[in-house]
């Protein structure tokens, strides 16, 4: 892999990749639960309580129920979730009390490998996690096909992007409760201002203009699109958006990291 | 014979701080070198410039005949290395964290899986192959993580401080298997501030402190050299025995409560000091590494 901005990283990568699936495999009934029961936890609640009170969304021109709305918003955030938080508490317990990357820094691997391997690991649990909701959501009927399964590539995308949003993050905090300050100022701000609970024209101009700079603006609106079938202009420029974000982060990710451990 | 390790002038800066100032050793195959030094002496900032963990500020570093700037991932190949902190894998079991681990060097499992068997018994760990790893006492989790720094089977072995925090048993048993790697000709590179150890295992030793290295050499060598082969030890010494002492030329060091006369041949001195003052109190013992440790680099606590 040779990109500008981006250290040398070989495809050994991959080997802790794989350490990271074989610590999670096994413990992959308990990791399966979350993604499969949260699809449900929000279907009961926005479908049988909000909806109510909300009836129909317009959304692009066309009057659509508040359930089929928030679900690929329910989708989107879970891959956020799903790379932010592998890449930040996960990797900071790997690499500053389990002393992880110190011991694979004694083999043939490179400071950016071992964390790229890290990042492409967040991703992954983006992709597991999405492709586990979505029989979940099509039991109810909730998703249109096929293009739908345009969130499983779309998840990588995101996973890739939250996933060096973690590890940035993880490069410069001090210590582990330093996390709070990132979810609390980026991380639950998208997660409720991203056009995920209610569109994001029913904000004051301003704001609309801030949202449209969150990553997780772009992938909702992507996964809306996806879920929905329904196309629309601004997809080309969201997708844009998410990937220069990720060629921004992950090399970003890749340098801080090496500052911060190689001395 | 070409050396497996060629360290010329060494320089590793932290900010201003020295860590590391003009370091040389040349290490040969076969040969166990120890680096030497207490707290704080820059040992294991060495080691890391070793593996590429620490980059140099100024110096040359070759392994096996190249240089590591150029060749660090083929020459990480070829080593093992035991750190000093404990990096096993919680989230893995004692043979999973040798399975993984051969991956890194991209081994084939069944060889992978071969050698990690051989190598818990070799450390007699087999029993435990299905534990935790944070259910290992400590001696046992030390055994693993030197075990697993020779699941590649290097060609250079480098121990940061094997043995600290080691009961007795424990370490025994570690220098017994180290002495065996060595016998089958394995080089290693050891870092330790217990001179038994290192009196024990290292064919050669630079003793360093505040990054510089003070003395090289044989440890037998190094301990005729700076101490003679015996010292003589007086306890709760009288202003006479000073007196005795400085009349008759004696160089000693006064630690208020006990001489040391550190002397080619003590012999005679220990005759008429124990007729001419009460003998019980002086002990008449073979000089050690660790007398040759505290003259170079003093008895102040460090850190």
């Amino acid at each position: 892999m040779k990109l500008p901005l981006f250290p040398p990283v070989s495809g050994r990568f991959v080997r802790v990749w794989q350490r990271n699936l074989t610590v999670y495999k096994k413990s992959w009934k308990v990791s399966f639960i979350p993604p499969l029961l949260e699809p449900l936890l929000y279907i009961a609640a926005f479908g049988l309580g909000l909806s109510g009170l909300i009836g129909d969304v317009s959304y692009q021109g066309k009057a659509i129920s508040y359930v089929d709305f928030v679900v690929p918003a329910l989708l989107a955030t879970t891959i956020m979730y799903n790379g932010f938080f592998e890449t930040s508490y996960n990797s900071f317990v790997r690499m500053y009390y389990q002393k992880t990357f110190d011991a694979m820094m004694a083999t043939p691997l490179t400071m950016p490998e071992i964390i790229t391997g890290e990042i492409v690991w967040a991703a992954t649990k983006s992709v597991l996690s999405a492709a586990l909701m979505l029989p979940v959501l099509s039991a109810f009927g909730l998703l249109s096909y096929p293009a739908s399964l345009l969130t499983l590539p779309l998840s990588i995308l995101g996973g890739l992007a939250f996933g060096a949003t973690g590890m940035f993050f993880t490069s410069i905090v001090r210590g582990i409760e330093t996390f709070n300050l990132p979810v609390f100022l980026f991380i639950t701000p998208m997660f409720l201002f991203s056009g995920t609970f209610f569109p994001l024209d029913q904000l004051p101009a301003w704001a609309q203009g801030v949202a449209l700079f969150l990553p997780l603006t772009h992938l909702v609106l992507l996964a809306r699109a996806a879920t929905l079938g329904l196309w629309s202009a601004i997809l080309p420029f969201s997708l844009l958006y998410l990937a220069v974000y990720t060629l921004v982060f992950f090399p970003l990710a890749l340098t801080k990291m090496e500052k911060r451990l190689i001395k | 014979m070409d050396a497996v390790i060629a360290a010329k002038n060494l320089n590793k800066m932290f900010g201003n701080l020295t860590a590391v100032a003009d370091v040389s050793f040349s290490v040969a195959a076969g040969e166990c070198f120890g680096l030497l030094g207490p707290n704080g002496a820059g040992k294991t900032t060495t080691i890391r410039m070793l593996y590429g963990f620490s980059p140099l500020t100024s110096g040359t570093l070759e392994l096996f005949g190249k240089s590591i700037a150029e060749n660090l991932c083929d020459i990480k190949f070829r080593i093992g290395i035991c750190q000093q902190d404990n990096s096993l894998d919680p989230d893995l079991t004692v043979l999973e964290n040798l399975m993984v681990f051969s991956r890194y060097f991209d081994l084939p499992r069944q060889t992978a899986a071969d050698r990690a068997l051989k190598l818990l018994a070799f450390f007699g760990l087999e029993h435990r192959a299905a534990a935790k790893t944070s259910e290992l006492s400590g001696g046992m989790q030390r055994r693993l993580v030197v075990a697993r720094s020779l699941i590649n089977q290097p060609d250079l072995l480098i121990l940061d401080e094997p043995t600290t925090g080691l009961d007795p048993q424990s370490r025994q048993q570690v220098w017994t298997r180290l002495e065996e790697l060595k016998r089958s000709g394995l080089t290693i590179l050891l870092t330790t501030h217990y001179m038994d150890e290192a009196a024990r295992l290292c064919d050669r030793l630079v003793i360093m402190d505040h990054g510089k290295v003070l003395v090289e050499g044989k440890p037998a060598d190094l301990v005729r050299r700076h101490v003679g082969r015996e010292v003589l030890e007086i306890t709760r010494p009288d202003q006479s025995v000073r007196d005795f002492l400085a009349q008759r030329g004696h160089e000693f060091e006064d630690l208020g409560h006990r001489l040391l006369v550190y002397d080619q041949s003590c012999n005679g001195l220990f005759a008429d000091l124990a007729e001419q003052f009460r003998d019980a109190d002086c002990l008449l013992r073979m000089g050690t590494l660790e007398d040759v440790f505290l003259r170079l680099t003093g008895r102040a606590l460090r850190e």
